[in-house]
C-alpha cells in the first residue's frame, strides 16, 4: 500500500509540477513560451559554466577508487567502525558517498545484490544511501556556476550532515532491524 | 580546503596505484574520467534548460515571490541576510521540495538558480556568504520522504519489503537536517561573531 502510493507521488510529481507552472502561467497572463526560452537559454548557458568543476571532481575521485586507495582508507577505518555496529561492509559506501552520486548508487546497488536487499547490510546501505547526500558534488557544481572559489564553513556543514546522516543510519537500523 | 581534499585525492590516489602497481589504470582512468564530466554535463543540458525555463514561466507567474511569502518565519531563522519576499528564497524552497520528494535531477537546476539569485546579494562575488552555506547546508542535510532510487533498486533485488527502509531514512535524514541547521546557527552566532562580523549576508 505505501510502497503503491509513494510511487504514485514520485510518477506524478513532475507532470503535475509541470501543469502547474504553466496553468498558473496562463492565468497570469504571462507570454508562457517566451518566458521558458528566457529560462532555457540561462540554464544552458549555466550547465556549460559548471564542465571544469565537474572535470575536475570526476577526475580526483575516479583516481581514488580504481587505484586502490578507497579500499585502503575502509581497510584502515573498520576496526574502530565496528565497535560502533558499522560492518567493514558499508565502509566503501560511507567514504564514496559524499564524493560521488552515481559510484555510490552502484556500490550501494552491489551490497544489495550481494546480501540480499532484507538482509542487515542490505538495509544498512538502503538507508545510508537515502540519508546522505552527494556533498562535494552538490559544492563544486553549486559554487562552481556562480564563481565562487572560497567556501567557508560550508564544507564543514556538508561533512557534518553526511556524518550525522550516517551516524543516525547506523543507529536506528541496529535498533530496528537486528 | 576544497584544495586539500582534491590534492589528496589525486596525489594519494596516484600514490597507492605506484604501490600496487596499477599506473598504467590511473592514466586510462584519468582520461575516461574526464570525458565523463563532459558528459554529464551534457546530459545536465537538457535538464537545465528544460527546468530553468519551467522556473521563468513560474517566477513570472509569481509563484516564487508566493512562496517565498509562506515560509517567511523560517526565512527570518534560518536566512536573516535574505530581504523578505527575495526571489532566492523561492528557488531555495522549489530546491528543498525537490530533494525531499526525492526528485534528484529537477533538484539541481533549482538549487543553481537559488545560488544565482543568492549571488545577487553577496557582497564579495568570490566567497561564499553566509546564506550560501546555510542554503548548501539545508541542501545536503534536507530530509527526504521518499528514496525513490533506493526503493527501485530494492524492488529491483527481489525484496520482500522495499519500501521498510523509508521510515529509517526520514528518521535519519530529519535528525542529520536539524543537527546540521543547529550547528550553522551557532557558527554564525558565536564562532563567527568574534571576528567582528566580517561578510555580511
Amino acid at each position: 500500500m505505501l510502497a503503491l502510493l509513494l510511487g504514485a507521488v514520485s510518477r506524478w510529481a513532475i507532470p503535475a509540477l509541470i501543469c502547474l507552472f504553466l496553468l498558473l502561467g496562463w492565468l497570469r497572463r504571462v507570454p508562457v513560451y517566451e518566458a521558458f526560452i528566457q529560462g532555457g537559454a540561462e540554464g544552458f548557458m549555466t550547465a556549460i559554466r559548471i564542465i571544469p568543476y565537474l572535470v575536475a571532481m570526476f577526475v580526483a575521485i575516479k583516481v581514488f577508487r580504481v587505484s586502490g586507495a578507497m579500499e585502503l582508507l575502509a581497510h584502515a577505518c573498520s576496526p574502530v567502525l565496528r565497535l560502533f555496529g558499522v560492518p567493514a561492509e558499508v565502509l566503501p559506501l560511507a567514504i564514496m558517498r559524499p564524493l560521488s552520486g552515481s559510484s555510490a548508487l552502484g556500490l550501494a546497488t552491489e551490497l544489495i545484490k550481494t546480501y540480499g536487499p532484507d538482509s542487515f547490510v542490505g538495509r544498512l546501505a538502503s538507508v545510508m544511501q537515502g540519508s546522505t547526500d552527494t556533498t562535494f558534488f552538490v559544492l563544486t557544481v553549486y559554487f562552481g556556476s556562480v564563481g565562487v572559489r572560497r567556501f567557508r564553513h560550508a564544507v564543514v556543514l556538508g561533512l557534518l550532515a553526511d556524518l550525522s546522516g550516517l551516524c543516525a543510519s547506523v543507529w536506528i537500523c541496529n535498533h530496528l532491524f537486528r | 580546503m576544497l584544495n586539500l581534499v582534491w590534492l589528496f585525492l589525486i596525489l594519494g590516489g596516484i600514490a597507492v596505484a605506484a604501490c600496487n602497481g596499477r599506473i598504467d589504470l590511473v592514466t586510462e582512468t584519468i582520461f575516461s574520467a574526464a570525458n565523463d564530466g563532459v558528459r554529464v554535463c551534457l546530459e545536465l543540458i537538457g535538464l537545465m534548460t528544460l527546468w530553468m525555463g519551467m522556473l521563468e514561466v513560474a517566477r513570472q507567474a509569481g509563484l516564487i515571490r508566493l512562496l517565498a511569502r509562506l515560509v517567511r518565519p523560517l526565512t527570518v531563522l534560518l536566512f536573516p541576510d535574505i530581504p523578505p519576499q527575495h526571489p532566492a528564497m523561492g528557488s531555495i524552497i522549489m530546491n528543498i521540495c525537490a530533494n525531499i520528494l526525492g526528485l534528484g535531477n529537477a533538484a539541481t537546476p533549482f538549487g543553481l538558480k537559488a545560488m544565482q539569485e543568492l549571488q545577487k546579494l553577496n557582497p564579495r562575488p568570490d566567497t561564499a556568504s553566509n546564506s550560501m552555506c546555510t542554503f548548501l547546508a539545508l541542501n545536503t542535510s534536507c530530509i527526504v520522504l521518499i528514496p525513490a532510487t533506493i526503493i527501485g533498486v530494492r524492488v529491483a533485488t527481489g525484496s520482500a519489503n522495499a519500501t521498510e527502509i523509508v521510515a529509517p531514512t526520514i528518521f535519519a535524514t530529519g535528525f542529520s537536517m536539524v543537527f546540521v541547521m543547529v550547528a550553522d546557527i551557532i557558527w554564525r552566532t558565536y564562532l563567527q561573531g568574534r571576528r567582528r562580523r566580517p561578510p555580511q549576508c
